[in-house]
């Protein structure tokens, strides 16, 4: 929690200093008030005060109340600065934080889980310093102060306060424990009730085509009976806060008067009046030290909220990048290779090696295919390029370099990686093929259409409403699938990188499109080195070479026919696609 | 969020809307209102009375200066009296005929003090005021204290001697409280105090069951709307926006919906009521609170309109910003391997930069609301004072009042506000009623409570003829043209063709998850717009390209919503579709959870919903792709399994790998939403059309 403001500038102390002195100034300023009012009650009971008394202490009161309404303003001006200031920075330092990040990072966080960090979560502090900072400053002052202009006076009617800020005190923890730790379980089912109603409108064609409707209805029905009574408990006990503050505060009230009373009856007749202001001054203060209970109680809501939110914003401030970028930026002797020596792989946290010893080299203009089976390790492998993960064992080389040495941006300056997940951004078309940086000018509209072209999705941009400036929504929900793929092959074109990391990006396309893209590729990219990952062996069969993983283990290197002799595994996968004729005479 | 700060558009529609629906707790609201109201009431009478007690007590606190003139009226002419008969009767005669009395009284009382201690004994001799003996020591001792005092004692030291006053004479003068008064009046507040309390949990307690009740029951209608609605709403509608009209909507809806009707009603009550009783108890008062405070008032409600703009727009921004992370964390492989980082981070900061200040802004126009209400308080407090105290001493009113007043200026400035405040919660309300009532309002499948024709599942045949279908998903675009086939029993379909020309929509059609625009569908010569949905949902197995399945256990998934399945039933489809080793390797084999998408793959996935499908066990099949998520082998596998399955059902397979179809009794080639070939899979290879294209694509170099 402590560590988290130590993100503030030093700056920001000072302006924590001022916000603390003007609070102490108007606390001091609040309770000065109470004093004026005793007098005036002083002055109007007493018969021969004059009218300019009246006036003048009247004045000091509004003085006081001036001038602390100007500490308060001002202190909600530095306070509101510091805060935005602060969830600014932070918002900043998260979003930094997790662009450095590799995909390990990401899933270890989750994606979801990353977003409401950095908004939320971030929100929760601001928070905490907008006004739990006054709130902490100003409340145990407040209460202190209070309580020492009162204890002196009169040991009976400080018991009566006292006895009103103990009940309340108890009262509010009693709440606060009894609804906190219910606030955690409404979340876990809004989560529940969320997942359960996703559900149906995810599986609405399943749902009716089983004519499940009632029974996913009594889903539902369960999830949201127990949040309506977890939710009803909640606000049952909440429903209690109002009538008892306001039962201590009348009572209080009363009861200062009762006893004032009883104390101004047994007092000399030169104690009464004093007795009395007395008895007024202490309702007021009384009210005073109340409220500043009351606002500590609060603080214990806020404290450990902000405490959750702090810690997890820590977590993703803490962690260390397992990718760090190399320096290399230089020329290098080879263009177009990528070379794996001994490669092998496996999570962090995982026993098992993903890929097992695996060594091949891509030379310049070659294309090298991997095919296997689900689980295999073939996307595993291509992300070592990208440095998307890096190799547990052995080395990746690009170009003749270790990929561990270079710039990351240098290296992702050869490489044109497409996703087994086409990814879309806001923007226009040309936005979203023109993406990114690659050490030179921004693709030009022309250069976006020829890539669009080669990608086989000239026809259908063009048909767009606007065409190359045409919208494309967030996630990309108005292209299909396939729309997708063919838009994020174009933008590694346009990058016009020396090598093409093709991670299963033609599987949303059907074959005859497929084909006609990878013979334009062909085309196109005569210099160009590709790494493509497939299910299809129609995509890969033609490969200068294709290497077949199984279980993460290299167990066959060759061409298409070399591979039907010799490598059983590749056979299996190719006869389950086509008949032994068929692929024969391709 | 942001979207509940956003104005509806049409506010009273929805509000009617809302309190219509509200219809079932109506009983329950009024007497919550009423005990609301009622709560009220007692807060703006408890000040009225509470200045009462007030002047109960400072009654008690001023001597009783009249009777102590009184006394000494009395004790000096009975001095006088007794003078005049023991000790100088002549006196009385020489100055019987002077003019002004109280000169003559005043020379007298000074000599009266100048006699001798001895003389002054037998003259003040016992008296009797108000049935008090007040004794010659007691006199004597009244005398001497009385002498010290002049003009100008202050008052103080007055009081200070007049405690030292024998005891019958400060009993006499002593101020009275009136104490069974007081007992009474503060039993009376003390009751009222109690009430206020009681009524105000009761309203609390029905409120929070009409509240959560309400939200409970939008929440089940949005559920089953959800499963009313045509496919067509969730073509064009986002899951997470159905999602969020659940949970953030509703939650809207149902929090706050009774706040702010109860504090609607407490705080018109209060501020009409303390205007009321301001002006009852005394209006010159009334109008000091109410005037003011009416500057207060203005500089307030600007202030809040100022910081609603600032917050709508802080609302929306943290949109935009929420936005944009979601894009760039959930692209962030492309982010990265297309250096993008600069690029988002540019953009990130210029959002963050405009967040920064509406939310400084708004922060700091709502956070001095406070600051500004209380000074209004104090402004008030101090006029009432002033002008109370003007007042008090011109004997127009009497402290009590002034007490009642301050209390008064509090009740009537906070209401204000308060009603400020749910008027704005209402316009959220608003907001979220609409979207609900929006989506509750939406048009349902067709009705279909005057289908009576039927068929029977276990005596269908499997004859489907589809006669000239025409379709599009809108209007302006036709998807299917013109689709004749006649399907017989037994036959295993193929439907196959490029991307978007139309399989999944026969399917749809067939299903009846779409209605038809032209033709007809026949099953059994039974056209299918005299079937309902559930009927012919009953006759078809249905297994999906895309793996759905709930949360809960395999075993919870594989049965589904059918009945009277028994664990043996599904090891026997488990088997078959090849997954029994699988599930029987998991921590709980058929009780272990799926949903947490680690631990099984997507292909392990489509087997279930392949095994699912087959428990149902109708006499129809469609398979949409449904083996698209495994593995070539695996395909095989269960291909082979399901083959075994389909002898004698009429089944329709969807398939993107031609491989798969190789064997079928029919193939439906389709394109730009024609069947532009059919036939085996030799004769339209041997055709050399638009299959043979298809099929040879494959191996095109």
């Amino acid at each position: 929690m402590v560590r988290i403001f130590k993100n503030l500038e030093k700056r920001d102390f000072w302006i924590i200093l001022v916000i603390a002195t003007l609070v102490i100034t108007s606390v001091f300023l609040d309770l000065r008030i109470p004093e004026y009012m005793s007098e005036i009650t002083r002055l109007v009971q007493t018969e021969n005060s004059t009218m300019n008394e009246i006036l003048t202490s009247g004045g000091h009161m509004i003085l006081c109340a001036v001038l602390s309404l100007i500490c308060t303003i001002t202190v909600g001006f530095f306070s509101s600065l510091l805060a935005a200031k602060f969830s600014r920075t932070m918002r900043r330092k998260i979003f930094e934080k997790v662009e450095s990040f590799g995909i390990a990072e990401i899933k270890k966080f989750k994606t979801s889980s990353l977003i409401t960090r950095t908004t939320n979560d971030v929100t929760q502090i601001e928070m905490l310093l907008a006004m739990g900072l006054q709130l902490l400053i100003k409340s145990p002052v407040m209460a202190i102060w209070a309580l020492t202009k009162i204890i002196g006076k009169s040991t009976e009617l400080s018991l009566v306060t006292g006895v009103g800020v103990i009940i309340i005190v108890v009262t509010n923890l009693t709440i606060i424990s009894i609804v906190s730790p219910r606030f955690k379980i409404i979340q876990s089912l809004t989560d529940k009730l969320n997942g359960v109603a996703r559900e149906n409108i995810l599986g609405v064609r399943v749902v009716s085509a089983f004519n499940a409707e009632k029974f996913m209805m009594k889903r539902f029905g369960k999830v949201n009976d127990e949040l309506s009574d977890i939710h009803l408990t909640i606000t049952k006990t909440f429903a209690l806060f109002d009538p008892i503050m306001n039962f201590v505060m009348h009572f209080q009230h009363l009861g200062i008067y009762i006893i004032g009373a009883m104390l101004i009856i047994k007092s000399n007749m030169m104690d009464k009046i004093t007795m009395f202001s007395n008895m007024v001054v202490f309702s007021s203060y009384g009210i005073q030290v109340i409220f500043s209970f009351l606002m500590l109680t609060m603080i214990f809501m806020i404290l450990p909220r902000a405490r959750v939110s702090a810690n997890r914003i820590n977590e993703v401030l803490d962690e260390e990048p397992s990718i760090k970028s190399g320096d290399f930026k230089g020329k290098t002797n080879e263009k177009g290779t990528v070379e794996f020596r001994n490669v092998s792989f496996k999570y962090p946290d995982a026993d098992e090696y993903l890929l097992k010893n695996i060594s091949f080299k891509a030379e310049k203009g070659e294309t090298v295919a991997f095919i296997g089976s689900t689980g295999s390790g073939k996307s595993t492998l291509i992300n070592l390029v990208p440095r998307l993960y890096d190799a547990t064992l052995g080395e990746v080389f690009v170009d003749g370099v270790n990929v561990k040495d270079y710039d990351l941006h240098e290296l992702n300056n050869r490489i044109g990686y497409i996703a087994q997940t086409a990814f879309m951004f806001t923007g226009s078309v040309y936005d979203n093929v023109s993406y990114g940086d690659n050490g030179k000018e921004k693709p030009s509209l022309d250069k976006v259409k020829e890539a669009i072209k080669i990608a086989q999705g000239k026809d259908f941009v063009e048909k767009m409403d606007k065409d190359y400036k045409a919208h494309i929504a967030r996630g990309g929900t108005n292209v299909s699938g396939g729309q997708k793929q063919r838009l994020s092959i174009a933008r590694a074109i346009a990058r016009d990188p020396e090598i093409y990391i093709f991670d299963d990006s033609f599987s949303a396309l059907d074959y005859q499109t497929d084909a006609k893209l990878r013979a334009e590729l062909k085309k196109h990219m005569k210099d160009a080195t590709s790494l493509i990952v497939a299910q299809r062996i129609g995509t890969i069969m033609n490969a200068d070479k294709i290497i077949v993983l199984d279980k993460g283990e290299c167990v066959g290197v060759g061409t298409h026919q070399e591979l039907l002799k010799n490598c059983d595994i590749y056979k299996e996968i190719a006869l389950s696609q086509l008949s032994e004729e068929e692929l024969q005479n391709a | 969020m942001h979207r509940n700060q956003e104005k509806s558009k049409d506010f009273v529609g929805t509000m009617i809307k809302l309190f219509k629906n509200l219809d079932h707790w109506r009983y329950l609201l009024i007497i919550a209102v009423l005990f609301a109201f009622s709560a009220a009431i007692l807060s703006t009478i408890a000040p009225n009375r509470l200045a009462g007690v007030t002047d109960v007590i400072s009654a008690g606190i001023k001597p009783n200066t009249k009777k102590l003139e009184k006394i000494s009226k009395t004790m000096y002419h009975n001095a006088l009296d007794n003078y005049f008969t023991v000790i100088n009767p002549q006196y009385n005669n020489t100055n019987n005929n002077s003019n002004s009395a109280t000169d003559n009284t005043e020379k007298l009382i000074n000599y009266l003090n100048k006699l001798t201690e001895q003389e002054k004994r037998i003259i003040f001799t016992e008296i009797e005021v108000d049935n008090v003996i007040i004794s010659t020591e007691d006199q004597l001792k009244y005398l001497e204290i009385i002498n010290t005092i002049d003009k100008d004692t202050v008052i103080d030291d007055l009081l200070v001697k007049m405690d030292d006053l024998p005891d019958s004479i400060k009993g006499l003068i002593e101020p009275k409280m009136n104490t069974q008064e007081l007992k009474r009046k503060a039993i009376v507040l003390g009751i009222i105090y109690l009430l206020n309390s009681i009524f105000g949990y009761a309203e609390g307690i029905i409120m929070a069951y009409v509240g959560i009740g309400y939200a409970r029951k939008l929440r089940s209608d949005i559920s089953h709307k959800i499963n009313k609605l045509p496919l067509r709403y969730f073509d064009s509608h986002e899951a997470g926006d159905i999602l969020s009209r659940v949970t953030n909507d509703v939650d809207t809806i149902g929090i706050n919906i009774s706040d702010a009707v109860t504090s609607l009603v407490t705080n018109v009550t209060l501020f009409l009521g303390s205007i009321i009783m301001m002006f009852v108890t005394n209006w010159i008062m009334a109008l000091t609170a109410i005037a003011s405070s009416i500057i207060g008032f203005a500089l307030s409600f600007m202030l809040l309109r100022i910081s609603q703009k600032y917050f709508v727009q802080r609302q929306k921004e943290l949109g935009n910003l929420n936005g944009h992370i979601e894009e760039i964390y959930s692209g962030h492989s492309v982010v990265k391997s297309y250096n993008g980082e600069e690029e988002a981070l540019k953009e990130f900061n210029k959002i963050n930069d405009r967040l920064y200040e509406c939310n400084r802004k708004s922060q700091f126009l709502s956070g001095i609301m406070q600051p500004i209400m209380s000074f209004i308080g104090n402004f008030g407090y101090v006029m009432v004072c002033v002008v109370g105290a003007l007042l008090v001493m011109n004997n127009y009113i009497t402290f009590g009042v002034i007490v009642a007043f301050m209390i008064y200026v509090r009740l009537f400035t906070n209401p204000l506000s308060r009603i400020a405040q749910a008027l704005t919660t209402m316009q959220s309300v608003g907001a979220a009623g609409e979207r609900v009532f929006e989506f509750l309002e939406e048009v349902e499948l067709s009705d279909e409570s005057n289908i009576k024709s039927k068929l029977d599942r276990d005596n269908v045949k499997g004859n489907i003829e589809f006669k000239n279908i025409k379709f599009g998903y809108s209007k302006d675009k036709t998807i299917i043209k013109n689709f004749t086939a006649s399907v017989k029993s037994g036959d295993k379909i193929a439907i196959v063709g490029p991307t978007g020309a139309g399989k999944t929509t026969m399917v749809n059609l067939l299903m009846k998850f779409y209605e038809i625009d032209e033709g007809d569908i026949l099953i059994d010569g039974v056209s299918i717009k005299d079937l309902t949905r559930s009927n012919i949902h009953e006759l078809f197995d249905m297994v999906l390209q895309d793996t759905w399945l709930f949360e809960g256990s395999v075993r919870e998934n594989l049965v589904f919503n059918n009945k009277g399945i028994t664990d043996d039933d599904l090891w026997k489809v488990c088997k078959n579709v090849g997954i029994d080793h699988f599930i029987k390797t998991l921590p709980k084999g058929l009780g272990a959870s799926v949903g947490d998408s680690n631990t099984i793959s997507s292909g392990q996935k489509q087997l279930l919903t392949i095994a699912r499908g087959m428990i149902e066990d109708a006499p129809f099949l469609i398979l949409d792709e449904a083996t698209s998520n495994v593995d070539t082998r695996t395909e095989e596998l269960v291909q082979k399994a399901m083959d075994k399955l389909t002898v004698g059902k009429t089944s329709f397979i969807i398939a993107h790998r031609l491989s798969t179809i190789k064997n079928a009794d029919l193939i439906l080639v389709m394109d730009e939403g024609n069947i532009v070939e059919q036939g085996k899979h030799e004769e339209l290879l041997k055709k050399n059309g638009f299959y043979a294209k298809l099929y040879n694509s494959q191996f095109q170099k």
